[in-house]
C-alpha cells in the first residue's frame, strides 16, 4: 500500500495564482520584459542589416528625437494616439471591445473637414469654430452609439459590430474624398482652405501641434479623475467586473453602456478633429492611421490607467519612429516597425502571466518521501 | 455575364472561405483569434519566399516542376501561418493572456511581417512596378481543368447519341452554352479552391459528427466542465488554434498565387482577414454555410464592377456592402437568441483550472 503511494506521480511544476504583488516586483518583470524585447530585436535587426547593434540604436534614438522637429512630431504622434487611447479607455474597463475607434476618428474627421469645406468661406470663424467641434464630437458619439444601442438591448456583439463601422466609415471617407476632390475626379481633397485657413485650429507661438497637445494632455487629466474619482467612473468599473454585481446593487447597466460608448465616441470624434483640423487639414482613407487599434494595446498595457498611458503611448510612438528611421538609414522596408512593435508587444503581454501567476516546481524527492 | 460574375465571386469568396473556416475551428476551442488577419498576410508571404526561392533556383523557367513548384510554397506557407498560430496559443493558452490584446497585436506583427518582406523581395528583383511577380509558380497554382476540350467532348458525344440535336440551330447553340456556363461556374478553379470547399465540409462533419469535435465544442463551451470529463483542454486550444491558423494561411495563400496570379504587392490582400472573421458571425459558427456565405461576400466584393453607369463615387457606396450585411446579420442572430446559433460559451476568455 505504501508502495502503491509513492508511485503516485507529482508533476515536474504547476501554475499558482498570485494574490498580490509587490509593485516593484510587478514593475521589475515589465522592464526585464521590454529589456529581453529589444535584445530579440537588436538580433532581428542584426541578422537583418549585419550592422553593430548599438549602433542600431543610437539610430534609433536618433531618428526620435534627434531634432526639435523631430521631438514635436514625437510629442505630436504621441497626443494622437494617446487621445484615441484615451478614448477606447472606458469602453475597455467596462469590457466592451469597442475596436471600432478607427471608425468613429474617420467619422469625427469627416464632420470637421464636411463644417470646413462647406461653410468655411460662409460664416465667420466665431460661429464656425463651435460648429466644426459640435459636428465632430457628436459624429463620433454617434458612430459609438449605434453598436452601443444594439449590444444594451439585444446584446449583439460588439467586437464586429464595432469592426464593421470601421469600413462603413472608410467607405463614406472615400465617397465624399470623391465627391469633393480637387481637381475634379482626383479622388483626393488636399489641403481644405488653405489661403484662408478657415477652421484650422490656432497656432500657439509658432508650433502648429502645440495646441493639440495641450488638449490632449487636459483630456487625460480629466479622463483619470473622471474614472478614479466620479460616480460614473465607480460604475463602470462595477460594471467591467461583473454586470451581475452591478445590477444587483441597482446600477442600470443599459444607461451605462450607453452613456459609457457616448462618451468613447465622442473622444474618438475630438481625435478626428484634432488630426483634420489641427494636423493635416485634409482627410483620406488614411486618416486615422491604424491608431484605432494601436490605441487598445495603448491602453491594455497601461492597464487603463490614463496617467500611464501617457508612458505606454510614446514607447510606441517612440519605437515606430525610431524604426521608421531604421529603415530608412539602413535600407529597409517601412513596415519593419510593425514587426519591432509586434515583437516588443508579445513580450509585455507574456510578462503579464508572471506578474499574476508563480511557478512552483515539486519539492526533493528526499523532501517528498518524509 | 452572369457566369462570369458568379466564377469572380467564387474566386474572390476562397480566401475568405479559408479564413473563416480556420477561424471557426480556433473559435470552437474558445480562442477568439483576431490576428487571422495577420496570419493570413504571413501565409500568403511565405509562400511567396517558398516560390521566390524555388524560381531562384531553377535555371529556365522550363525546368520548373510540377510537383516541387506546388510543395515548396505550400509547406512554407504552412509553416508560417503554423507558427503564428503557435505564438498566439502559447500566448493566450498557456501565458492565459488577454485574447483580443494578443490577437490584435499578432494582426499588427503579420501585417508588418508580410509587407516587410513582400518589400525586401521587390527591391531584391530590382523590378520598376511595386511588386513581385512568380509567374512560374503561379502557372501551377492556378491550373484548372481543360474545360473547353471537356465542354467539347461532352457535346461531341451528345450530337452522336442524339442526332436530332445538332439538326436543330437553336437548341443547339442553348445546350452548348449551358454547358459552357456549367463549366466555367463549377469546373472552372483551381486544386486549392477545391480544396477550400473539401476542408470546410471536413471541418463541419468533423465538428458536428465526430467524438473529436464534441469534446472540441466541450472545450469552447466550457473549459472546466470538459477538464473534469478528463479531456485534455490545453491540448485542444493548441490544436485548434494551431490547425485553423494553418487553414487560414492557405488562403492567403490561393489569393497570391492564383487569384492575383503570383503577383504580390504590398497591402493588395486589403482587409480580407476582418471579412473572413465577419463571415464566421454570418455562417453563425458552421463550416458548412460559410462556403455559401463566402461565395456571397465575394459577389458583394465586386457587385460595382458588374453594374452599369455606376460613377466612381457611387461605386464607394456599394463597397460599404459586405460590411453592412454583416451588421444586418449580426443583428438578426442577437434577435433570434437561438442557442445553437450563438458563439462558443467561453469564447474570448482564457482557461485555468484552479480558478472558480
Amino acid at each position: 500500500m505504501e508502495n502503491h503511494e509513492k508511485h503516485i506521480r507529482e508533476p515536474f511544476f504547476h501554475i499558482a495564482k498570485r494574490d498580490t504583488v509587490v509593485w516593484w516586483l510587478a514593475w521589475l518583470i515589465r522592464i526585464a520584459s521590454v529589456a529581453a524585447a529589444l535584445i530579440v530585436c537588436a538580433i532581428v535587426t542584426v541578422l537583418l542589416t549585419g550592422e553593430n547593434p548599438i549602433q542600431v540604436y543610437i539610430t534609433m534614438i536618433d531618428g526620435a528625437i534627434g531634432t526639435e522637429r523631430r521631438i514635436w512630431g514625437l510629442l505630436q504622434n504621441t497626443a494622437m494616439l494617446l487621445c484615441v487611447s484615451l478614448a477606447v479607455t472606458p469602453a475597455f474597463k467596462m469590457k466592451f471591445w469597442n475596436i471600432g475607434a478607427e471608425g468613429q476618428v474617420l467619422v469625427g474627421g469627416l464632420a470637421t473637414a464636411a463644417c470646413m469645406i462647406l461653410f468655411g468661406d460662409k460664416l465667420p470663424l466665431i460661429v464656425l469654430m463651435p460648429l466644426i467641434i459640435a459636428a465632430s464630437i457628436v459624429a463620433g458619439a454617434v458612430w459609438a452609439l449605434i453598436p452601443a444601442i444594439f449590444k444594451a438591448k439585444w446584446n449583439t456583439n460588439e467586437t464586429l459590430f464595432t469592426l464593421m463601422m470601421n469600413y462603413i466609415a472608410i467607405q463614406l471617407v472615400s465617397f465624399f474624398t470623391y465627391q469633393w476632390s480637387v481637381p475634379k475626379g482626383s479622388g483626393q481633397i488636399g489641403v481644405i482652405n488653405q489661403d484662408t485657413r478657415a477652421g484650422w485650429l490656432p497656432e500657439i507661438g509658432d508650433n502648429d501641434y502645440l495646441i493639440n497637445i495641450l488638449i490632449v494632455a487636459a483630456l487625460t487629466f480629466a479622463m483619470y479623475v473622471y474614472l478614479k474619482y466620479s460616480k460614473h467612473g465607480y460604475e463602470i468599473s462595477v460594471v467591467g467586473e461583473s454586470e451581475n454585481t452591478a445590477r444587483y446593487i441597482g446600477i442600470n447597466v443599459k444607461k451605462v453602456i450607453i452613456r459609457t460608448m457616448l462618451l468613447s465616441g465622442a473622444i474618438c470624434g475630438i481625435a478626428g478633429l484634432l488630426l483634420v483640423s489641427g494636423t493635416d487639414h485634409t482627410i483620406t482613407r488614411d486618416t486615422a492611421a491604424g491608431r484605432g487599434f494601436t490605441a487598445i494595446m495603448v491602453s491594455w498595457l497601461a492597464k487603463f490607467n490614463p496617467l500611464v498611458m501617457i508612458f505606454t503611448a510614446l514607447l510606441i510612438v517612440f519605437l515606430e519612429k525610431g524604426a521608421i528611421e531604421i529603415s530608412t538609414i539602413f535600407g529597409l522596408n517601412a513596415a519593419f516597425s510593425e514587426i519591432i512593435t509586434g515583437i516588443i508587444i508579445f513580450f509585455i503581454i507574456g510578462s503579464e502571466f508572471f506578474i499574476n501567476y508563480t511557478i512552483k516546481f515539486r519539492k526533493s524527492k528526499g523532501g517528498a518521501a518524509q | 455575364m452572369i457566369t462570369s460574375f458568379i466564377h469572380r465571386a467564387v474566386m474572390q469568396g476562397i480566401p475568405l472561405l479559408f479564413g473563416s473556416t480556420g477561424e471557426i475551428i480556433t473559435e470552437k476551442s474558445g480562442n477568439l483569434n483576431l490576428g487571422i488577419p495577420g496570419i493570413m498576410y504571413v501565409g500568403g508571404i511565405s509562400g511567396v519566399i517558398g516560390a521566390f526561392l524555388y524560381e531562384q533556383s531553377l535555371d529556365t523557367p522550363q525546368d520548373a516542376n510540377a510537383f516541387f513548384a506546388i510543395i515548396i510554397p505550400l509547406l512554407s506557407c504552412m509553416i508560417g501561418s503554423l507558427l503564428m498560430g503557435l505564438i498566439y496559443s502559447f500566448l493566450t493558452t498557456t501565458l492565459r493572456a488577454n485574447q483580443n490584446v494578443t490577437g490584435l497585436a499578432l494582426t499588427t506583427f503579420g501585417v508588418g511581417f508580410g509587407n516587410f518582406f513582400g518589400g525586401s523581395l521587390i527591391k531584391l528583383t530590382e523590378s520598376e512596378m511595386p511588386s513581385i511577380t512568380l509567374s512560374t509558380t503561379s502557372k501551377f497554382f492556378s491550373k484548372t481543368l481543360p474545360i473547353d476540350d471537356i465542354v467539347n467532348s461532352i457535346f461531341n458525344f451528345l450530337c452522336q447519341t442524339f442526332p436530332s440535336i445538332a439538326e436543330h440551330t437553336e437548341n443547339y447553340l442553348w445546350i452548348k452554352n449551358g454547358l459552357l456556363g456549367f463549366g466555367e461556374i463549377f469546373l472552372s478553379y483551381s486544386f486549392l479552391a477545391y480544396s477550400a470547399i473539401v476542408i470546410a465540409l471536413l471541418a463541419s462533419f468533423t465538428l458536428k459528427r465526430t467524438r473529436t469535435g464534441l469534446q472540441l465544442r466541450a472545450v469552447g463551451e466550457n473549459p472546466a466542465t470538459a477538464d473534469a470529463a478528463g479531456i485534455n483542454v490545453n491540448r485542444y486550444k493548441y490544436l485548434a488554434t494551431c490547425i485553423g491558423s494553418v487553414i487560414a494561411g492557405l488562403g492567403g495563400l490561393y489569393y497570391v498565387m492564383d487569384y492575383a496570379n503570383g503577383i504580390w504587392s504590398n497591402d493588395a490582400f486589403g482587409d480580407r482577414g476582418w471579412l473572413a472573421i465577419a463571415l464566421v458571425i454570418f455562417a453563425v459558427w458552421k463550416p458548412n454555410l460559410s462556403i455559401i456565405g463566402s461565395i456571397l461576400f465575394g459577389g458583394l466584393f465586386i457587385v460595382h464592377n458588374y453594374i452599369p453607369n455606376l460613377s466612381v463615387n457611387t461605386q464607394e457606396i456599394f463597397k460599404m456592402l459586405p460590411y453592412v450585411v454583416t451588421i444586418i446579420v449580426l443583428v438578426v442572430v442577437s434577435l433570434r437568441k437561438k442557442r445553437e446559433n450563438q458563439n462558443p460559451a467561453s469564447l474570448g476568455l482564457s482557461y485555468f483550472r484552479e480558478e472558480r
